[in-house]
């Protein structure tokens, strides 16, 4: 079963319930019954629950106790006093079912994030648990690992016939496994409960800011209405019969990507090769690009694969082995941490490394502050930055009050105040629904047209294609592809070498019998992001005179 | 710079004796040299302490950094005693061999020097072993361990805990630290002593809410997980006593026993060689 809604609606507190945390570590008022088995478990302590729902947490690095692979998975069982034999055999069991039989030795911190999952549901399903709950588990993983994970728990939930309840609000990557029935929640409410099929022939999704699976909505531009016969849960099941005509009609090609203005490149790699001190391999070998003035680009890659390292390179807060980084042409790689942040801003992906002040007008000035700039300009610039990011509003607020998703905003700015040439975003998107993603998007896409070249780091597929022309792709520390983010995404080498996922969009594309899916592709995303921001009826209607 | 002060994986003798062993064994260690202030038993320790380091197979540069830090409160300590009693080491070897006339009672007396040497001797025996026995000791196994020797499990597992999250605080520090000086902030010595210290604070901050947060995950993972249900707990990673252990236990012993009849086999803690 899948629980589905955005931030804020509560289905993390409806998980909490479940699995006890609600009432024994957060407290407030419950009313209403529980049961689970037949038997009243409202007020159930936690242990007790913990016999009954295992749940897999979202952050996999927070959630191990254990240092060993083997001993976290054990880690219940020692808490109910199992002997050491029983322990060992139940441990090797479950890692079996896992595919982690052969890690059990290995420091749970060397581990890929995917292993990681791994590792943190066999810690749940060693108590032989009648319910296994996962609160996103696709939030920090790669889109290859998450179509793995989902996988996975589709198998235990065939081979253990264990109930299996899913909070996530990336709808389309977990109906990849087979899911009974779906739970929308919003403020508080269950808004419907319903089979997938069913689910999809509605537009509750869109009312409630859940992103459909974007062949779904692909089929509805088209203006095919969604039936329950076409089994839309599934693309490989989908009977499109009756959309193939409508689909061809629907698609004209998109004008090509405008090709990024190759003007005077504002920041170049040249032959960057990077080795952290602990570490006997190369985590970058020889990167070389280069990024125009104005642009807006995703570097994308496997968990790991050295974007983030990158990243701190152009930040310098790592210095390469060898290679040069220049800016405007002159050569920068010497340059400090201070001399470079004057104009290259970064955002990283956790806004509680970077916020260190109680009220938001306060951080967003304290890189002003520390330069010695008159409290008159700082107020002036600190003011206008606020309102560019949406948070004048809130500037006599403390930060603790904001959300994750206004954090950010706060971090943003009090990056942009310094007035930045190049920005880079990490994972700008993580962690956010679809209001909040293409909120922060769209702010970002302002920026950009205000004159701010951007970088972003990202394992987000739909943020690559609908937001970045252009792609750089890393896998082990090399690039493999410097594309039109169609080309990426369209391009099952470098999809397998990098991690990525083929869009559904394109199999749609191949399905419904188009001679140029690619462009199928484009002329979605195009189309799509144009509907976000003016509304269907004024895209419908710009089209109907473009096409007279 | 790699993480201080944590766990370091490596194959030796030492790190194959269970953590009981280590910890029994590093507090008759610690008791030995804490009870003497015979020069020759702390002489022969310090060696000894030598050769233990050397089998452990860690590298004096990957303790590098709390070792200087040590030896620089080692100091302080030394030239705190000589300034509050200058003649304590007269006092207790009953002469007074005067090498420096200064003036007060600061006259500088062999039997200071060599008192001196003495306790700073017993820091060079006590804090290697110190140091080796916390980062050649898994956590987890560390808990363990203390909860053998009686400790309660919950207080052995927050020790433990503790000393798992030394390096992740550590990241989330260095992680923090670029991110502010990226703002301009100057932790160099370039900067103001005052300024300075109101710069790290902006890093503080920062890394005590992380902490929190870090401990508010793990603190209902471990709820979520049984952690606390029973009065007892078993260890996965528990190993039984082997023949190495108790050959490490008896030497340790005979150190110990050793060492206090060596020590009092004259009457008194200190060993005089000016009489």
């Amino acid at each position: 079963m899948l629980i589905c809604g955005p931030s804020g609606s509560g289905k993390s507190t409806l998980g909490h319930i479940i699995n006890g945390l609600i009432p024994n570590s957060y407290k407030g008022e419950v009313t209403g019954t529980l049961r689970i088995k037949g038997e009243e478990v409202t007020n159930q302590n936690i242990f007790d629950r913990s016999q009954l729902v295992g749940t897999v947490l979202q952050d996999p690095d927070g959630q191990f106790v254990g240092i060993t692979v083997g001993e976290d998975i054990a880690f219940a069982l020692e808490n109910n006093c199992a002997s050491q034999e029983k322990m060992v055999g139940r441990v090797k069991e479950v890692s079996k079912m896992v595919d982690m039989a052969n890690h059990l030795t290995a420091s749970v911190h060397q581990l890929s994030g995917g292993q990681k999952q791994r590792v943190a549901l066999a810690g749940v399903m060693v108590d032989d648990v009648d319910i296994l709950l996962f609160d996103e588990p696709l939030a920090n993983l790669d889109p290859a690992t998450g179509k793995h994970a989902i996988h996975l728990i589709d198998r235990i939930q065939r081979e253990t016939n264990t109930t299996i309840i899913i909070i996530e609000h990336r709808l389309e990557d977990v109906l990849a496994s087979h899911v009974d029935r779906i739970i929308v929640v919003n403020k508080g409410k269950v808004v419907i409960e319903a089979t997938p099929a069913e689910l999809l022939t509605t537009t509750v999704l869109e009312e409630n800011n859940i992103r459909e699976p974007l062949y779904v909505k692909a089929l509805k531009y088209a203006g095919c209405s969604i039936t329950e016969e076409m089994q839309p849960e599934h693309l490989d099941n989908l009977v499109l019969e009756k959309c193939r005509e409508r689909i061809k009609n629907w698609f004209k090609e998109s004008p090509p990507p405008i090709p990024p203005k190759m003007e005077t490149p504002v920041l170049e790699l040249k032959n960057i090769d990077f080795t952290y001190a602990s570490a006997d391999t190369k985590t970058l070998k020889q990167i070389s690009f280069s990024i125009s003035k104005g642009e807006m680009v995703s570097i994308v890659g496997k968990n790991g694969a050295g974007k983030s390292t990158l990243s701190k390179l152009i930040c310098a807060f790592e210095k390469p082995d060898s290679g040069t980084i220049l800016m405007d042409g002159k050569d920068i790689t010497k340059e400090t941490i201070k001399e470079r942040a004057k104009r290259i801003g970064m955002v990283m992906q956790n806004p509680n490394h970077m916020i260190s002040k109680h009220m938001i007008f306060d951080e967003v000035a304290f890189g002003l502050r520390i330069e010695g700039i008159a409290e008159e300009e700082v107020r002036e610039r600190v003011e206008k930055t606020l309102r560019i990011c949406g948070l004048y509003p809130f500037r006599n607020w403390p930060i603790t009050a904001l959300s994750f998703g206004q954090k950010k905003r706060v971090t943003i700015a009090s990056i942009l105040v310094m007035e930045p040439e190049v920005l880079i975003l990490d994972e700008p998107t993580a962690g956010q629904d679809f209001r909040h993603y293409t909120e922060i998007m769209e702010f970002i896409v302002e920026l950009n047209q205000l004159g701010v070249t951007i970088i972003m780091i990202t394992h987000d597929m739909h943020l690559m294609q609908e937001y970045t022309p252009r792609a750089i792709v890393i896998a082990n520390g090399e690039k493999i592809a410097d594309d039109t983010a169609v080309n990426v995404i369209t391009d099952l080498e470098v999809i397998s070498k990098a991690n990525l996922k083929e869009t559904s969009l394109f199999e749609l594309a191949v399905k419904a019998g188009l001679e140029k899916p690619k462009e199928f592709v484009q002329r979605f995303i195009d189309y799509d992001r144009e509907v976000r921001e003016h509304g269907r009826n004024a895209v419908v209607h710009r089209t109907e005179i473009s096409d007279s | 710079m790699a993480e201080m002060l944590s766990y370091i994986e490596r194959k030796s003798p030492i790190h194959n004796l269970t953590g009981a062993t280590k910890l029994l064994c590093f507090v008759m260690w610690s008791t030995a040299a804490m009870l003497t202030y015979d020069t020759r038993v702390l002489v022969f320790m310090f060696l000894a302490s030598l050769v233990i380091f050397q089998i452990s197979k860690v590298k004096i540069r990957e303790v590098s950094f709390v070792l200087i830090l040590i030896l620089f409160f080692l100091l302080l300590n030394n030239i705190a005693i000589y300034l509050f009693a200058p003649q304590q080491g007269a006092e207790i070897y009953g002469t007074q061999t005067a090498i420096l006339t200064l003036p007060g009672n600061y006259d500088l007396t062999l039997e200071q020097l060599f008192y001196q040497l003495n306790i700073t001797l017993k820091y060079f025996v006590v804090i290697p072993t110190a140091l080796l026995f916390i980062i050649t000791t898994n956590p987890s196994e560390f808990a363990s361990s203390l909860n053998r020797i009686g400790v309660s499990y919950r207080i052995s597992y927050a020790v433990a805990i503790a000393l798992r999250y030394i390096p992740d605080v550590q990241r989330d520090y260095k992680t923090i630290a670029v991110a502010q000086q990226a703002r301009g902030i100057d932790l160099s010595k370039k900067e103001k002593l005052a300024t300075r210290i109101k710069n790290a604070a902006s890093i503080f901050t920062p890394l005590i809410f992380l902490s929190m947060e870090r401990i508010d995950v793990i603190s209902n993972v471990m709820d979520l997980r049984g952690f606390g249900k029973n009065k007892k707990r078993t260890w996965y990673g528990y190993r039984p006593f082997q023949a190495r252990d108790f050959v490490a236990l008896g030497l340790l012993l005979i150190l110990l026993v050793v060492s206090l009849v060596i020590t009092f086999n004259d009457g008194n803690r200190f060993y005089n060689p000016f009489v």
